[in-house]
C-alpha cells in the first residue's frame, strides 16, 4: 500500500551511491522492491536494502529522477508504495552463494544478513564497491571482484564465482546485478548443474502486475518476479537477448 | 454450460480480459487465453508508437486502483507480431484508438487483416487528451465513427463506453443506430489523487481513472440502463472479481463480462475460478445457460 516515509538516514556507499533510511512497519522480505517518488521526479522501482522495520533503499545517480532522490536529506519526505513481487526463497538450498553486481549488491544484502551465506561483491573499479563494510559484518566469506583489479580478485564476478564453486560446494546461486552478469551466471550454473535465484529487471510503471510493461516473456517481473527459479528462466527467450521500451517495443541488447 | 454468444461471435467461456492488462504482448496474451478467458482484448492500439503519460501512473487507493497510463503502445504497425502469436491461440479482440473516423477505420481494417475476432474502438479513456472520453461523449461524433468502421471491415464492431457522462443511454442507442454491433461497459470513472504532505496531485497527468471494486456497482448500474434501451447486446466491465461480481453484470443485461484489475492480485487464475463458481451457481439455481441469465433482474 502506498505511504509516506521521513528519511531518517544518509549514508554515502560511493562517489554516486547513497542509501536512505526511514522507518516502514510494511513486512518485507529480502528481493522486494518499491516504487519511489516525490515530487519533480518519475516514479521509479528501487530494491529495499534493509527489510526490518527501519528499511532502506539504496540509489545510484544515472539519470534526472535518481538525481533527485539524491538530493534529499534527513527529514524529508518519500511517497512509496509496495512492497512489490516476489522476494528470494533462502529456504531452496543449504550451502548458498550470493552475488551482487554493482548496485545490485543493494538488493541481495537483506539475503546476506538474513542467511549468514557466503557471498561476492562485484565491482568496475575499488570506487564502485558499495556496501562491503555490511557484507563482511553478515557474510560467512565476504570476497570482493572488481573487473580493474583495484580491490580483491582481478575479474569479473562470474569468473571469481567460478573459482569459489570449484572450492566450495554450494548448492544454489542467488544473485542481482546487470543483465549481462546474470545471463553469464545462468549458464555458468547451467553449465556446473547449480541452482539458482536471479532478481530481474524491466522497465516498470503500476509495478503490481497490471499494466504488463514489465514482461519477460510472458512473466510480469514486479509480480511473478522480480526474482525468478532457474526453471523460470530456462524458458524466457527475452533473458540476456531483448527488452521493452516504454511503448513496448523490443529493443535488443546485442 | 458457460459459452455465450455476443452477436455471431461464440465464445466458450463468459470472461474477457479487458483493454489495457496483460495484453500488450503476444505471450501474455497466450498466457491469458490459456488461464481460462474466453477472449482477450488488446491493449488499446493506435496509429503511431506511443509511450504514455510518464510515471506516477498509478497508485492503489481504498476501492481499487487510479491509473493515467496514457495508453502506451507500439503502435499498430508493430502489433503485428503480438498478434501473429496471439491470434493461433484463441479469440483476441482488437482494441483502438484514434482522433478521429478515418484513425478509426484505418486501424480497424489493419486489427481486420492481423486476425481480430472483433473491434473494440475506445471511445472512452479518460486521461487521454483528444482520443477516447473526449469523443466518447457525444453521440453523434460516436454514431459516425462507429458507421465508418462499420462499413471498413466484416468483422464484428463494438464500442466501449465511459460512465463518465450523464447520457450513457443516448451514446448506446448512437452505437445502436450507426450498425454497432455490440457495447462495452464501463471504463474507468475519472478520478484523481492528491499528496496531502506534498500539497500536489500524485499522477503526472493530473486525472486517472478508478477501476476496480469501487466502480462495480457504478458499473452494474449502467449496464443496466443501457439494457433497457438497447437490443444490441451488452458487454459489463467494472470491479469484477468473482462470479458474483460477473453473475450481477450478466443479470443487469450482459452478455459476457471482461476482468482488468482484478487479475493484479488474483492473477490470470481468476477466469478458472469464475468458471468454476460459475457453474456451480447456475447447477444450485437451475440456469442452464449464459444466455439464460442475460437481463433476469430486468423482468
Ligand atoms: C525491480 C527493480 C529494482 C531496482 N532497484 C534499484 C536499486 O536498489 N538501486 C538503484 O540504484 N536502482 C535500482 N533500479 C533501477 C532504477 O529504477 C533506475 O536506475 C531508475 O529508474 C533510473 O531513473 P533515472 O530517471 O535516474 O534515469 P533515466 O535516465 O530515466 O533512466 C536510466 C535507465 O534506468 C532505467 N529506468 C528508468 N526508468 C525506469 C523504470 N520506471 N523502471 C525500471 N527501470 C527504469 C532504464 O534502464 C533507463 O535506461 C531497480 C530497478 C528495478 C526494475
Ligand atoms: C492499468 C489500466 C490500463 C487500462 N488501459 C485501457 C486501455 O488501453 N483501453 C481501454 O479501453 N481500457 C483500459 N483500461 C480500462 C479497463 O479495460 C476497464 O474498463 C476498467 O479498468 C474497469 O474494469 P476493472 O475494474 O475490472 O479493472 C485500463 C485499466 C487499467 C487499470
Ligand atoms: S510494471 Fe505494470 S505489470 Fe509490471
Amino acid at each position: 500500500m502506498s505511504d509516506f516515509v521521513k528519511i531518517i538516514g544518509v549514508n554515502e556507499e560511493a562517489y554516486d551511491t547513497k542509501t536512505f533510511e526511514f522507518q516502514w512497519d510494511e513486512k518485507a522480505i529480502p528481493g522486494q522492491f518499491i516504487m519511489v517518488w516525490v515530487p519533480g521526479m518519475e516514479e521509479i522501482p528501487m530494491s529495499l536494502s534493509k527489510t526490518g522495520r527501519i528499511k532502506s533503499i539504496t540509489v545510484k545517480a544515472i539519470g534526472a529522477s535518481t538525481r533527485k532522490l539524491h538530493e534529499l536529506t534527513i527529514g524529508d519526505s518519500l511517497r512509496i508504495r509496495g512492497p512489490y513481487g516476489k522476494g528470494f526463497d533462502l529456504t531452496k538450498g543449504k550451502k548458498i552463494l550470493i552475488i551482487g553486481g554493482g548496485v545490485g549488491t543493494a538488493s541481495v544484502m537483506p539475503a546476506i544478513k538474513e542467511s549468514g551465506a557466503d557471498a561476492i561483491i562485484g565491482a568496475r573499479t575499488n570506487k564502485d564497491v558499495i556496501m562491503d563494510d555490511l557484507g563482511h559484518k553478515y557474510a560467512k566469506n565476504l570476497w570482493i571482484s572488481t573487473d580493474d583489479g583495484s580491490m580483491g580478485f582481478h575479474g569479473n564476478a562470474v569468473q571469481l564465482m567460478r573459482e569459489k564453486v570449484a572450492e566450495n560446494n554450494y548448492e544454489i546461486i542467488i544473485a542481482c546485478g546487470p543483465e549481462i552478469m546474470l545471463y553469464y551466471i545462468y549458464q555458468a550454473c547451467v553449465e556446473l548443474n547449480l541452482d539458482c535465484q536471479l532478481s530481474l529487471e524491466r522497465h516498470m510503471k503500476c509495478g503490481a502486475g497490471i499494466c504488463g510493461c514489465c514482461v519477460i516473456d510472458d512473466q510480469r517481473v514486479c509480480k511473478d518476479g522480480p526474482v525468478f527459479t532457474k526453471e523460470q528462466i530456462s524458458k524466457m527467450k527475452d533473458f540476456g537477448v531483448q527488452k521493452r521500451d516504454e511503448c513496448g517495443r523490443i529493443l535488443k541488447f546485442r | 454450460m458457460l459459452e455465450t454468444c455476443i452477436g455471431k461471435l461464440k465464445l466458450e467461456k463468459p470472461g474477457m480480459v479487458a483493454s489495457g492488462i496483460m495484453d500488450e504482448t503476444g505471450a501474455s496474451m497466450v498466457r491469458m487465453l490459456e488461464s481460462g478467458a474466453g477472449a482477450v482484448v488488446t491493449k488499446s492500439i493506435g496509429l503511431e508508437p506511443n509511450a504514455g503519460h510518464a510515471n506516477p501512473t498509478f497508485t492503489e487507493v481504498k476501492g481499487g486502483f487510479v491509473n493515467a497510463m496514457g495508453l502506451p503502445n507500439p503502435g499498430i504497425k508493430m502489433f503485428k507480431e503480438e498478434m501473429n502469436i496471439a491470434v493461433p491461440k484463441g479469440k483476441i479482440i482488437g482494441s483502438i484508438y484514434g482522433a478521429s473516423a478515418d484513425d478509426f477505420s484505418k486501424l480497424a481494417i489493419t486489427m481486420e487483416e492481423y486476425g481480430a475476432s472483433a473491434v473494440e474502438l475506445n471511445l472512452s479513456c479518460p486521461h487521454a487528451k483528444g482520443y477516447g472520453m473526449e469523443l466518447g461523449t457525444d453521440p453523434k461524433l460516436v454514431g459516425s465513427i462507429v458507421s465508418a468502421v462499420k462499413s471498413a471491415v466484416k468483422i464484428p464492431v463494438w464500442a466501449k463506453l465511459t460512465p463518465n457522462t450523464h447520457i450513457l443511454t443516448d451514446i448506446g442507442v448512437a452505437v445502436q443506430d450507426a450498425g454497432g454491433d455490440a457495447v462495452v461497459a464501463i471504463n474507468t470513472l475519472k478520478a484523481m489523487v492528491i499528496s496531502p504532505e506534498f500539497a500536489k496531485p500524485f499522477l503526472s497527468n493530473k486525472f486517472g481513472g478508478l477501476s476496480g471494486p469501487g466502480i462495480k456497482s457504478v458499473g452494474v448500474r449502467a449496464v443496466y440502463d443501457l439494457g433497457s434501451v438497447l437490443d444490441i447486446p451488452i458487454i459489463g466491465v467494472g470491479g469484477i472479481a468473482d462470479w458474483r461480481d460477473a453473475a450481477q453484470y450478466i443479470m443487469a443485461g450482459a452478455s459476457a463480462f471482461q476482468i482488468g484489475s482484478a487479475i493484479a492480485n488474483k492473477g490470470p487464475t481468476i477466469f478458472d475460478t469464475i468458471n468454476k463458481d460459475m457453474i456451480k451457481f447456475m447447477r444450485d439455481f437451475g440456469y442452464s445457460s449464459i444466455l439464460d441469465m442475460v437481463g433476469v433482474a430486468h423482468e
